[in-house]
């Protein structure tokens, strides 16, 4: 069944690893401007919050067109937005704040932003770590009622983002919103439907 | 007087790499690597930003007030900018501004109280004034620095040549307004461009401007100012966050009260009229404590007005910086 299959799977890897691959071009080459810091603050935590709403989409697209093969794809999605959101964790840690933990704490305390964005990583943790075969088989049924932390995971990502927007550059987060409503919204119309 | 110490951790002036080393070193390192990653990725192509043919200016006078920093690099002080009338992106000026704003003619005009108010073309506004180099720092209330060299007059020669009245207690300055050169300025319906009132505007209390630091700065890099740094005139006020660094000026106002000025009419509770760097007064929504300087990976903490406080502090002597921030 769906020889096809691994080839789409290393199709999709080579898709997620694009955004990667051109931000470590740029910061070798000095594409990525004056402050590469920020850009690279910036494109990680775009591409993890791009690449949640996309794992997110995966369910209503098979509902809708009955590709079930689409959800073979989604952990390896899943995990890519989790890389990037580690990524951009990371470079926060050590690039902000020295990898000082006083000063982290500081921050996230003083700062609801960081605290949001923060709280949107540490839930992804856990679906990250339980996101093998073993773990789903150990787990059962409660696999999925854990997994369904990426809900507000993403919520909070999206607010994050709209929290520290200056000068009301709103159309990213605007669009990251609707998206995700949207996705948030089929559910809950086929919940009700389903009954 | 200024007396001058060396603090051990000063970098010597024979330390600091010319500009044009600097550049080759860069040059060298984006080839090699382009050429290392273009074997793997297909090449990223660079749009060539127009340049501006810009003269030197000769004959700088140095300065005591100059820092001994390593200067951040020609590329990054002319790359990165914030200059809202081009666009709320730090590259939107680079790209955008030369070609458009046109250097010559240029008319300045003083008004208000003093005595020799008018419009001055101007070439004959800066005449006979000391054309000097100001190696200054640069602290952006986004937290991110530049060491930059200047060329200017000092702001007080203006001031003294225009004579202010007893009535002047303040000094407003206003940006160029001319939407056809100012993309940002034909902004409308509901973005943030249309919500500024344009032109942009910013001030001084009188004393502050007068101060020996204050400066009016035609050029950096000992060449004409680039448009995406606020051709052909702009202020430069060290110790205060950028952006009272008002560009591109072509009205300077003398008046009793304190002018409304741009980004404390925009947002009062995030930027205050007097905008002293301040590493313990944060910005609501970040830390002011630390900065990233341009070119360097890691923070390093923020001085009381922006290292400039032994010659300013005595300014805001009796001011409670909370409150007044």
């Amino acid at each position: 069944m769906l020889t096809w299959l691994p080839m789409l799977r290393v199709g999709v890897f080579i898709l997620c690893a694009v955004p990667a691959a051109l931000l470590s071009e740029r910061l070798l080459t000095g594409g990525l401007g004056a402050n590469p810091v920020e850009a690279l603050l910036h494109g990680t935590g775009s591409w993890g919050l791009r690449l949640l709403l996309v794992t997110l989409a995966i369910t209503p697209l098979r509902h809708i067109t009955g590709a079930n093969w689409l959800v073979r794809l989604r952990r390896q999605i899943g995990l890519w937005a989790f890389a990037y959101a580690a990524a951009h964790f990371l470079i926060f840690i050590v690039f902000e704040h020295r990898a000082v933990l006083s000063s982290i704490v500081e921050d996230i305390i003083a700062r609801p932003y960081i605290l949001i964005g923060t709280s949107a990583f540490l839930l992804l943790m856990p679906l990250a770590i339980t996101s093998t075969k073993g773990w789903i088989r150990r787990l059962g049924k409660r696999w999925q009622r854990l997994h369904w932390l990426i809900y507000p995971a993403a919520v909070l990502g999206v607010v994050h983002f709209f929290m520290l927007i200056r000068a009301n550059r709103w159309t990213e987060p605007l669009i990251y919103a609707a998206v995700l409503v949207l996705l948030l919204g089929f559910r809950v119309l086929r919940r009700w439907r389903v009954g | 007087m200024l007396i001058k110490k060396r603090r051990p951790s000063d970098v010597l002036p024979s330390e600091i790499t010319p500009e044009s080393i600097y550049r080759d070193r860069r040059r060298f390192l984006k080839t090699s690597a382009l050429a290392a990653a273009g074997t793997i990725l297909a090449p990223e192509f660079v749009t060539a930003k127009p340049m501006e043919a810009l003269e030197s200016l000769d004959g700088l006078a140095d300065s005591p007030f100059s820092t001994d920093e390593t200067l951040t690099g020609y590329e990054e002080i002319t790359t990165y900018n914030n200059f809202y009338e081009f666009g709320t992106g730090k590259e939107d000026p680079a790209s955008l501004a030369p070609g458009r704003l046109e250097h010559r003619p240029w008319t300045i005009t003083v008004s208000g109280e003093a005595e020799n108010t008018g419009e001055f073309a101007i070439d004959d506004f800066l005449s006979g004034l000391t054309l000097e180099e100001r190696i200054y720092r640069l602290r952006c209330v986004e937290a991110w620095s530049m060491v930059i060299p200047w060329a200017g007059v000092s702001l007080a020669s203006v001031i003294q040549r225009a004579a202010p009245t007893s009535k002047a207690k303040y000094v407003r300055f206003d940006t160029l307004y001319d939407p056809k050169v100012m993309p940002a300025q034909a902004s409308r319906g509901f973005s943030f461009l249309a919500s500024i009132d344009w032109p942009y505007r910013e001030g001084l209390r009188i004393d502050e401007a007068v101060h020996p630091l204050s400066f009016l700065a035609t050029g950096l890099y000992g060449k004409e100012m680039p448009s995406q740094n606020g051709a052909p005139i702009r202020l430069v006020v060290p110790w205060k966050y950028g952006f009272k660094s008002v560009k591109s000026i072509v009205r300077i106002h003398f008046q009793e009260t304190q002018p409304e000025t741009t980004w404390a009419q925009l947002a009062p509770s995030e930027y205050g009229f007097y905008a002293n760097v301040n590493p313990e007064v944060n910005h609501p929504r970040w830390s002011q404590a630390e900065e990233r300087r341009i070119g360097e990976l890691f923070k390093r903490d923020t001085l009381m007005f922006n290292g400039y406080a032994e010659e300013v502090a005595p300014l805001y002597a009796g001011m409670d910086l909370r409150a007044q921030y």
